[in-house]
């Protein structure tokens, strides 16, 4: 390097939108887990532990042989955007039209991604619920808006209420994210929840809705899930995004799709079209499968989260944490405040003492602190481990997992 | 599943996930063992995980009456002619083809064709299309022959044809 010029570190080169985006706080933590592999129980890992039913994966390996290994349409193979509207009007009730209000992409995250860059300028509010999946705040951030959390409350089960929602719209509100089934609490909206929160809208017609619905399926009765896009007025304002990823133990194929009015449907196709070109093929024809028999395959799976999910609350509960019921997605948001513990240290604690991983609800926004995640996508016996080894953590006696609650 | 006709769809939803449950998770009572073997419980329970560890013991399940459950089912029998491949044989083709749930069993046969599995379904046509759709359509497969059972008078060691009533009389003395 010849003298007097100034030198320029890598770092420096990088874009304030990315420079902008904060390594996760518990980043520590999450090296510790990684590095104690193999000797953990881990009900920390936000997906299915079920491997993908083999009529899918033989229909993708079919796929393969019958030399379906090019481009597809960008917005997707024409019978997988017929599979997922009949599929979603089906269950859902919601119609859209495969012609022009589908778009396939790499799994929900691109729908998400490409959703939130289609809808905001730079200088936009984007409305996030908070604790949330920690995507939705850097990819508002990447499009050049600010994202705006809304802390809720444990005392609503961190439902997302219409007084909250009102209390955080400004004149620059450009986009609100819901998430329910939500990860990482595990908390669903019921009908009432929706109609409030689409009566605010209404008065707030400028406010589009980004709906990650990717939970859907896992939602444990009496809860029903309904998508806001279901409610009058909310369909032509917003973006459903769904998957296969959850429901059909997909993860790994990077399969998901966004559903909207044609016009943003286009809009995000011309993202998806110069950054991704289309979804995986293979995974296209996979998909199909699972939408062929989409009760046949779920079905198991959702009474198995079921099962591990009452067990877990039963645990929990023996165990003096205060936990709300979870009625969708498959984990638990338990409160820990009263152990006087952080819960990043309750959490490192936990992994080193006991040898359990879950995750600080801290990481999920700053509401979440003093609360954490345990997903129970996890066996069952690894689950009754877990709950074992936590009681003797607290200095609390072992659950009795055998006999059901008095108040169940 | 054959609907009670009295049934709530809370009920059904019920029998399924019980029946499902009861088909792995019958945990056997060890205090009655115990009652029955003249023997401490603890023994029992020991002797169990032992048998459980040498996998002697492999689950503890209901034994359901299917046809009873599902209704009349039909069963093929289908024989396969495959292309075993380089280094891996027949293994790989068979458990592409075991691996679907609808495959209740899947053999390696000597003799004119070299796989025979069973596959059952709710009807002769679901079962015909199972296999033209997702085993014939397959390229190692060579060919198929598919045959229907008719009647079964003897299954696993069980014979379903006699009546087993008691013939005894009544009182003996």
């Amino acid at each position: 390097m010849s003298e007097g010029k100034a030198v320029i570190r890598p770092e420096d080169r990088l874009s304030r939108a990315v420079s902008g985006i904060r390594p996760s706080a518990i980043r520590r933590f999450f090296d510790l887990a990684n590095e104690m592999r193999g000797q953990v129980i881990s009900l920390s890992i936000g997906e299915p532990d079920f491997v993908t039913p083999w009529p899918i994966s033989e229909q993708g390996i079919y796929s393969l042989e019958q030399g379906r290994t090019h481009y597809s349409a960008n917005t997707g193979v024409i019978e997988l955007r017929e599979a997922i509207s009949a599929y979603i009007e089906r269950r859902f009730g919601l119609v859209y039209s495969a012609r022009d209000e589908v778009v396939v992409t790499v799994g929900g995250s691109e729908a998400i991604d490409a959703s939130i860059r289609a809808l905001v300028n730079p200088g936009d509010e984007v409305l996030i619920p908070e604790p949330a999946f920690v995507a939705y705040k850097a990819c508002a951030q990447l499009a050049g808006a600010v994202p705006v959390p809304i802390s809720l409350s444990p005392a609503t089960d961190f439902r997302l209420t219409a007084t909250e929602l009102e209390a955080a719209i400004t004149e620059r509100t450009r986009l609100l994210i819901m998430a329910y089934p939500n990860n990482p609490t595990g908390a669903v909206l019921e009908d009432h929840d929706l109609e409030a929160i689409a009566a605010v809208l209404e008065r707030h017609p400028e406010v589009t809705v980004v709906s990650d619905e990717l939970y859907a399926e896992l939602t444990y009765r009496p809860a029903v899930f309904r998508s806001i896009a279901s409610y009058p007025g909310m369909q032509e304002r917003t973006v459903v995004i769904g998957g296969f990823s959850k429901a059909f133990a997909m993860t790994g194929w990077r399969i998901g799709y966004a559903l909207g009015p044609a016009a943003i449907i286009a809009a995000m196709n011309k993202i998806h079209q110069y950054v991704i070109m289309c979804a995986p093929t293979t995974a296209q024809y996979a998909a199909i499968a699972a939408l062929e028999d989409a009760e046949t395959h779920i079905a198991p799976m959702r009474s198995e989260y079921n099962r591990r999910r009452r067990v877990l609350l039963h645990g929990l509960r023996q165990l003096g944490l205060p936990c709300f019921e979870p009625l969708g997605a498959f984990y638990a948001f338990p409160d820990i405040r009263q152990t006087g513990l952080g819960s990043g240290e309750f959490c490192e604690r936990l992994l080193q003492e006991e040898y359990v991983a879950v995750i600080p609800g801290g990481a999920f926004g700053s509401c979440g602190e003093g609360f954490i995640r345990i997903s129970y996508a996890a066996a069952l016996e690894n689950i009754e481990e877990a709950l074992r080894r936590i009681a003797r953590f607290l200095g609390k006696p072992a659950p009795d997992l055998t006999r059901p609650a008095v108040d169940a | 599943m054959i609907e009670n006709q009295n049934a709530s769809p809370e009920q059904d939803a019920l029998r399924t996930e019980l029946l499902d449950l009861l088909r792995r998770e019958l945990r056997p009572d060890t205090a009655r063992l115990a009652l029955l073997l003249g023997t401490p419980e603890s023994e029992v329970k020991a002797e169990l995980e032992r048998l459980e560890a040498e996998g002697i013991i492999l689950g503890y399940g209901a034994t359901v009456d299917e046809t009873r459950l599902n209704g009349e089912t039909v069963t093929g029998l289908i024989e396969l002619r495959v292309q075993p491949q380089r280094d891996r044989g027949f293994d790989r083709i068979a458990q592409r083809i075991y691996r679907f749930p609808q495959v209740q069993s899947c053999y390696l046969m000597s003799g004119d064709y070299d796989l025979l599995i069973t596959v059952e379904g709710r009807t002769l046509r679901e079962v015909a299309e199972f296999v033209s759709e997702r085993i014939a359509s397959s390229e190692s497969v060579l060919s198929t022959r598919t045959h229907f059972i008719l009647k079964t008078y003897k299954e696993s060691g069980r014979i379903l044809f006699d009546s087993d009533e008691d013939q005894r009389e009544v009182m003996v003395l």
